[in-house]
């Protein structure tokens, strides 16, 4: 017969795997850093396993992940001891570098190439948005989150996610729109 | 993808400009492929080291470096303590022992001397003995 905190290790140990690849994908996208998205990605699940008894259900398991990984990540670059490596940035790739993996699927060469200048340039102006831009727009671009979702994990009326997206929309598309 | 945004107006609309969608969805793809490679990649355990925990370790060090700075030149100070307190024994055993030869050879000098005054010059020669038997004579009363 299994105990109530073996149970609850069992239930947090299922969300570690099933969610752990979204947290670190979010927080590799959002930082550029491989070694940096993988310590926060840590950070995020020790976190929540410390808060895991107070974890009511109201929002998804993946919400409320996302919601800690965005808290940590912005700690992190608001850290004023963090602030050289936020001058510098050592780790983060380049913006070609993400673009490299791209998968080919069934294109062309050309339209390889052009399909790579164009995540070069997403990552370009993804790069240039704010804070709260980026994550209302990875969320919704990269993880395909609801509106409703990224409002409760970024803790922002559903307007104010509106506006942040359509912002960090119009940035792409200037991008975008400026090399053409 | 779905794009449900009423509050953006034509230019801000993504799923009107099929370019842009295009654009949105090979960055979508390249990131998910991208942290699919770093996440199931080899990974090298680190120690990380907190900022604090890297100000107690420097202090600890210099401490440690303090305490073996200190019991070594203490240990070097005794050395050359014992050294000294060596040098100085063996100094004044070897002035207790010159003192002790100079003594004897200050003795022997004075052994030999009484012996000389006593064998040698107290032996009044021969042609002396008239003039001291009338010392002698003088003398008694």
């Amino acid at each position: 017969m299994a105990t109530v905190e073996e149970i609850g290790a069992g239930e947090f140990a299922s969300v570690v795997a099933k969610h752990r690849p979204q947290i670190f994908r979010f927080l590799l996208a959002s930082t550029r850093d491989v070694d940096l998205a993988e310590t926060l990605t840590q950070d995020c699940f020790l976190k929540a396993h410390r808060n895991w008894s107070s974890f009511r259900g109201e929002s998804s398991a993946l919400t409320w992940l996302m919601r800690i990984a965005i808290n940590l990540q912005k700690d992190h670059w608001r850290n004023r001891r963090m602030q050289f490596w936020r001058h510098t940035q050592n780790n983060a790739v380049g913006l070609d570098e993400a673009s490299e993996w791209l998968p080919s699927g069934e294109r062309s060469v050309e339209q390889r190439l052009l399909a790579k200048e164009r995540v070069r340039q997403v990552s370009k102006a993804v790069q240039g948005l704010s804070e709260r831009q980026r994550t209302v727009f990875l969320l919704r671009y990269v993880e395909e989150a609801e509106l409703s979702e990224i409002a409760r994990a970024t803790g922002l009326s559903e307007g104010t996610v509106k506006a942040h997206l359509s912002r960090a929309v119009a940035r792409v598309r200037a991008e975008l729109g400026g090399k053409r | 993808m779905i794009f449900k945004d009423k509050f953006a107006g034509d230019m801000q609309n993504p799923e009107r400009d099929s370019e842009l969608n295009e654009a949105l969805t090979d960055f979508r793809l390249s990131v998910h492929t991208w942290s699919d490679g770093a996440f199931s990649r080899p990974r090298t355990a680190v120690a990380t080291v907190a900022p604090r925990q890297f100000w107690r370790l420097a202090v600890g060090c210099a401490l440690g470096c303090v305490l073996v700075a200190g019991g070594a030149s203490v240990g070097l100070w005794q050395h050359h303590q014992r050294v000294l307190e060596l040098r100085i024994a063996q100094a004044r055993i070897a002035e207790q022992q010159r003192l002790a030869a100079q003594q004897r050879a200050q003795q022997e000098d004075e052994d030999l001397l009484a012996k000389v005054d006593s064998d040698v010059s107290r032996e009044v020669p021969i042609a002396m003995e008239p003039l001291a038997q009338l010392m002698a004579e003088d003398e008694t009363p």
